[in-house]
């Protein structure tokens, strides 16, 4: 058999003077790259099969670990870098797609790293979030075009809303590309802080039906798991018609992770890869989707608002322009660097564009039309932090999806292993030895805490710029500025540079 | 009284309790890499993980209201306090003939050959006078110390 | 040096306002009193008035009040003017030497009546006089519209308001409606297009503050239209008001809580029906929430509006005498003209101070 050309990626480096040879490590690495020498009685690594997700390093009693990028240099070349060229060598042998996990990890420009915010001074007091009220919540839904008022009261009732307490929610991840308890801890912070988590393309598993209220259930184009109750249960209905990671294909689970509860809460067969077709099969123009966006206003009596996600492309403001006269209440975008549980790699880190410009350039174009307050934009991949999120809702967002900063919350070290289902922190799998590491009430209150966490720092920035309610806050470009950006940019963004 | 329960279902089957509880009944308590690398013999650990997988979980001595133990030791090294319920091993009265061993429903009792031939159990840190270490130091909260049965959510 | 409209210039201030319900018209003279007492709070780089019930004999009328930087910028809006309206009179508006206005513009006013000819399709008369100042105020340079509404007008220009109160005579004028402003922006504009009152149709703002929120404020204006070409905050509060009152015709009191809206623990106590009415206001109209510090004074032919920001980061203390209600930015420019109130208050943050012309009020009385 012909030697592979495949070399580690990573260096186990363990500190032999503190080792206890106590083989947690051995225990703890799905990928087996740590092994009990029973003979010279000692821990043993397999470089080759490490995968740098610091599992082992976490749980080393003695701190005895470190994990190194793999020694080997190549010819300094910028061109052929070393992924490169082992991309070729494992295509080579496989003669298949190169899957990854995750979001889209090249040096492309980060614009929120590009634009800075306001504080108020002199002129204008800024706000001390300790001592004024500071009101984060925000209503995700159509507006109407005017209220109308009988003998001084509400005459008829706004369209369907979804309150938020904070302008953070989980982003689709679903059963299936995470496990069970993944999902549990997000469903149960969301419920305690007051906002929302969807469920991804697989489906709604009966042991969360106790969060409906705080869940959006997903419609995607293999419609898995969707049936009548299904779509009861949620607060909200999105269309999936595509996402971030992977514009122009559709979801894809591998059947390694397809076990008996994905296969029960999907309707599909065990075992099987669940592959999402790319368009839905019944809309392949914008008035099919009018369409199947009023089925399922019908199917839920007009209670609930319903939601279309797409991905970011190159016409996104035309194709959200449509979206909204298409009947949807909410347009949620995810940007080029949204995470996914699998993807082809080239796809991932070749399509799609960044949501910063994406979200001026639908914000700016709904304005434009007077069709702004038609729906409401939620944006996602990747708001890291809460600076992030702040800019996200000047440039006009209502709020951002978080799904990378969400799985890092309950311990994901970005791995990007995802797709061959042996996640060590019981994220992204589905063996049973796997899911039971991640105890439900812990990630709750790990994810429950990052929303806390952002909110105060949310709150924070808006009393520097002098604001006490998030709606002053949306759209609010004056509150932006650009720095080394091209006037192109400045342009596109509707913001103007620092210093002017 | 407080004993040490185990929530299966979040058992991640690492071991650290077993590495832990070793450590706090060897010569040097405060250092993991010391209690490991400078005795001569391994230290014991009193609690065991027992794994059929993917179930595993740690299982130590129940301080039995009725203990075996202490009726079938023929020193009368094994007692139950009767304050605190606590099940211990008096090692300086223990002559190491592990009937106690063999007459522990759950297996929970281990030879002790480090030093002196005794038999080690769990004491639920009460020499050390802090929480159980296992409880402390399971990384995924799948040990607790409650009071029964009201510690199941 | 960039002017508003090129540039946005934030500023603070005083504010001043006397209302006589009844409809008694009274002199200017009180106005420019209470006003000059707070005379630093302004740096002298704008001063302005806003006064109804002023032109009795062509109520119903525009008033329109332009400036011109010159003749030839004169006569090419004149032009226009004459040809979509009917002109019933015109004329400079009086003035008196002031030594320390200097580089005053032309100021003109005109009398006028849309040509029905010229309205479109679906336009009532307020709307084709909005579109044609916002047209005169883009393509005219050089001309700019002080103010537009019926048996009303607006004063204002680049010095304190006691020297331009006496610029344009006010002391000779009878109103029942008298707001006022004195100026302290944090630039040098030169320009007396972007003193305050800001006005549209009958609205007029006078604004102490500077609001945070202007940026999604003004962005949701112009989805329906409006052009905030002056980039002051000011223009935006009186667009908002427009949009809310005259277009979509929501009450006053809906209109105020979109502006000034209670906070969510308020909104909890409230009984269900109000709850309810307000949690839609607020969901609907969050983008016209002003946000950041002011108190502003709206003046409409049937009465003002006094208003503070939520957490009530600007002065303002009202106070009444029998049909006579004062508002202003300190206590002392009411006292300054009515020593001895019935009663003085000072009103919550986001709580209004409003007085309402009484039915049947003769607004000509003397």
């Amino acid at each position: 058999m012909p030697i592979s050309l495949s070399t580690p990626n990573f260096l186990i480096d363990r500190n032999r003077e503190r080792c206890i040879n106590c083989q947690v490590c051995v225990r703890q690495c799905a990928f087996e790259a740590h092994s009990w020498d029973a003979e010279d009685e000692r821990v043993v690594t397999d470089d080759l099969k490490c995968v740098a997700c610091h599992r082992c390093v976490t749980f080393c009693p003695t701190h005895a670990l470190s994990i190194r990028r793999f020694p080997l240099e190549f010819r300094e070349n910028a061109n052929w870098t070393a992924n490169a060229i082992k991309a070729i060598y494992k295509q080579a042998e496989t003669g298949g797609i190169l899957l990854t996990g995750m979001g889209n990890d090249q040096p492309y420009p980060i614009y929120w790293d590009h634009l800075l915010l306001n504080a108020s001074q002199v002129t204008n007091p800024s706000i001390d979030p300790l001592r004024e009220p500071m009101e984060l919540k925000t209503f995700l839904g159509r507006k109407p075009d005017t209220l109308r008022f009988r003998g001084g009261k509400l005459a008829e009732k706004l369209p369907p809303q979804l309150e938020l307490e904070v302008p953070v929610m989980f982003s689709a991840m679903s059963f299936g590309s995470i496990s069970l308890n993944a999902i549990k801890s997000l469903a149960r912070a969301a419920a305690d802080m007051g906002t929302f988590y969807n469920t991804g393309e697989g489906g709604l598993h009966r042991e969360l039906y106790q969060y409906g209220e705080h869940t959006i259930v997903q419609v995607a184009s293999g419609r898995f798991g969707v049936h009548p109750e299904y779509l009861a249960q949620g607060a909200a209905i999105e269309i999936k018609i595509g996402q971030g990671a992977k514009p122009g294909i559709g979801g894809h689970l591998p059947g390694e992770k397809v076990g008996a509860e994905v296969s029960r809460t999907r309707m599909i067969p065990e075992g099987t890869d669940a592959i999402s077709p790319a368009p839905h099969h019944d809309i392949y123009s914008i008035e099919d989707l009018r369409q199947l966006i009023y089925s399922l206003k019908e199917a839920t009596r007009y209670e609930k608002p319903v939601s279309v996600k797409i991905a970011a492309v190159h016409n996104v403001a035309a194709i959200a322009s449509g979206i909204a006269r298409a009947g949807a209440d909410i347009i949620a975008i995810d940007g080029f660097r949204g995470g996914t549980g699998a993807a082809p790699l080239r796809t991932r880190d070749n399509v799609g564009i960044p949501i910063e410009l994406a979200l001026a350039a639908v914000d700016s174009r709904l304005r434009e039309e007077g069709i702004r307050s038609q729906v409401s934009l939620v944006i996602g991949g990747s708001i890291r932090n809460s600076a992030d999120v702040v800019k996200a809702i000047a440039l006009g967002a209502d709020a951002v999806y978080i799904g990378t900063a969400a799985l890092i919350s309950l311990g994901c070290h970005l791995c990007q292993k995802c797709n061959t289902g042996k996640c060590n922190w019981g994220i992204a799998t589905q063996d049973p030895n796997l899911v039971k590491r991640l105890n439900p009430d812990i990630g709750a209150e790990r994810a429950a805490n990052l929303l806390r966490a952002w909110e105060h720092e949310i709150k924070e920035l808006l009393g520097g710029m002098g604001i006490n309610a998030l709606e002053s806050l949306r759209g609010n470009r004056l509150m932006l500025r650009g720095v080394g950006l091209s006037d192109r940019d400045l342009n596109i963004l509707g913001v103007k540079a620092a210093g002017e | 009284m407080k004993r040490v329960y185990a929530r299966e279902e979040v058992c991640a089957g690492c071991k650290l309790c077993e590495v832990h509880c070793a450590v706090a009944h060897s010569a040097y308590p405060q250092d993991i890499v010391k209690a490991f690398l400078r005795q001569k013999v391994k230290p014991i650990a009193r609690v065991l993980v027992e794994e059929n997988r993917p179930i595993s979980f740690a299982l130590q001595c129940r301080h039995c209201d009725e203990a075996p133990c202490t009726k079938a030791c023929i020193t009368g090294a094994m007692q139950k306090d009767p304050l605190t319920g606590v099940v211990t091993n008096e090692e300086t009265r223990c002559v190491g003939c592990w009937t106690c061993i063999l007459s522990c429903p759950f297996g929970a009792i281990k030879r002790d050959e480090t030093g002196r031939k005794v038999a080690a159990k769990c004491d639920l840190c009460s020499s050390a006078g802090t929480l159980p270490v296992c409880v402390q130091h399971c990384p995924n909260d799948a040990l607790v110390f409650a009071e029964e049965p009201g510690w199941r959510r | 040096m960039l002017r508003e409209g090129e540039i946005r210039i934030p500023s603070g201030c005083a504010i001043s306002g006397i209302m006589n319900k009844r409809g008694r018209v009274f002199s200017g003279e009180d106005i420019i009193k209470s006003i000059a007492l707070m005379h630093d709070r302004g740096n002298g780089l704008g001063g302005g008035f806003a006064a109804y019930g002023i032109y009795p004999e062509y109520a119903e009328h525009y008033a329109f009040h332009l400036y011109f930087d010159d003749e030839r910028a004169r006569t090419t809006t004149e032009e226009y003017l004459a040809a979509v309206f009917h002109v019933a009179e015109s004329g400079q508006i009086p003035t008196r030497r002031v030594g320390a206005i200097k580089n005053a513009p032309l100021a003109w006013r005109y009398f006028v009546k849309p040509k029905p000819g010229f309205l479109g399709e679906t336009e009532n008369e307020d709307e084709f006089v909005v579109r044609t100042v916002m047209y005169i105020n883009a393509e005219f340079p050089g001309a700019f519209v002080v103010s537009s509404g019926k048996n009303m007008g607006a004063f204002k220009g680049v010095g304190y308001p006691e020297e331009i109160g006496e610029y344009f005579c006010l002391d000779e004028y009878k109103g029942y409606i008298w707001t006022a402003h004195g100026r302290f922006p944090t630039n040098t504009p030169g320009w007396w297009g972007g003193a305050h009152p800001f006005t549209l149709l009958d609205w007029s703002i006078v604004h102490n503050g500077e609001i945070s929120s202007y940026g999604a404020n003004k962005r949701y204006l112009e989805m329906f239209g409006y052009k905030l070409a002056l980039q002051t905050d000011t223009e935006a509060i009186t667009y908002a008001f427009d949009l809310l009152l005259r277009r979509h015709k929501v009450p006053l009191q809906v209109a105020i809580a979109a502006l000034a809206a209670p906070f969510w623990s308020e909104i909890e106590r409230m009984e269900p029906a109000k709850q309810e009415l307000t949690r839609a206001i607020r969901t609907m109209y969050g983008s016209l929430l002003l946000n950041g510090p002011f108190s502003i004074v709206l003046g409409s032919s049937k009465g003002i509006v006094a208003l503070n920001d939520r957490l009530k980061l600007r002065p303002l203390v009202a106070a009444s005498k029998g049909d006579v209600l004062f508002v202003a930015s300190e206590e002392s420019a009411i006292r300054e003209i009515c020593p001895e109130p019935e009663t003085v208050w000072t009103p919550r943050g986001g709580e209004p101070v409003i007085g309402v012309l009484e039915e049947g009020g003769d607004e000509h009385a003397n």
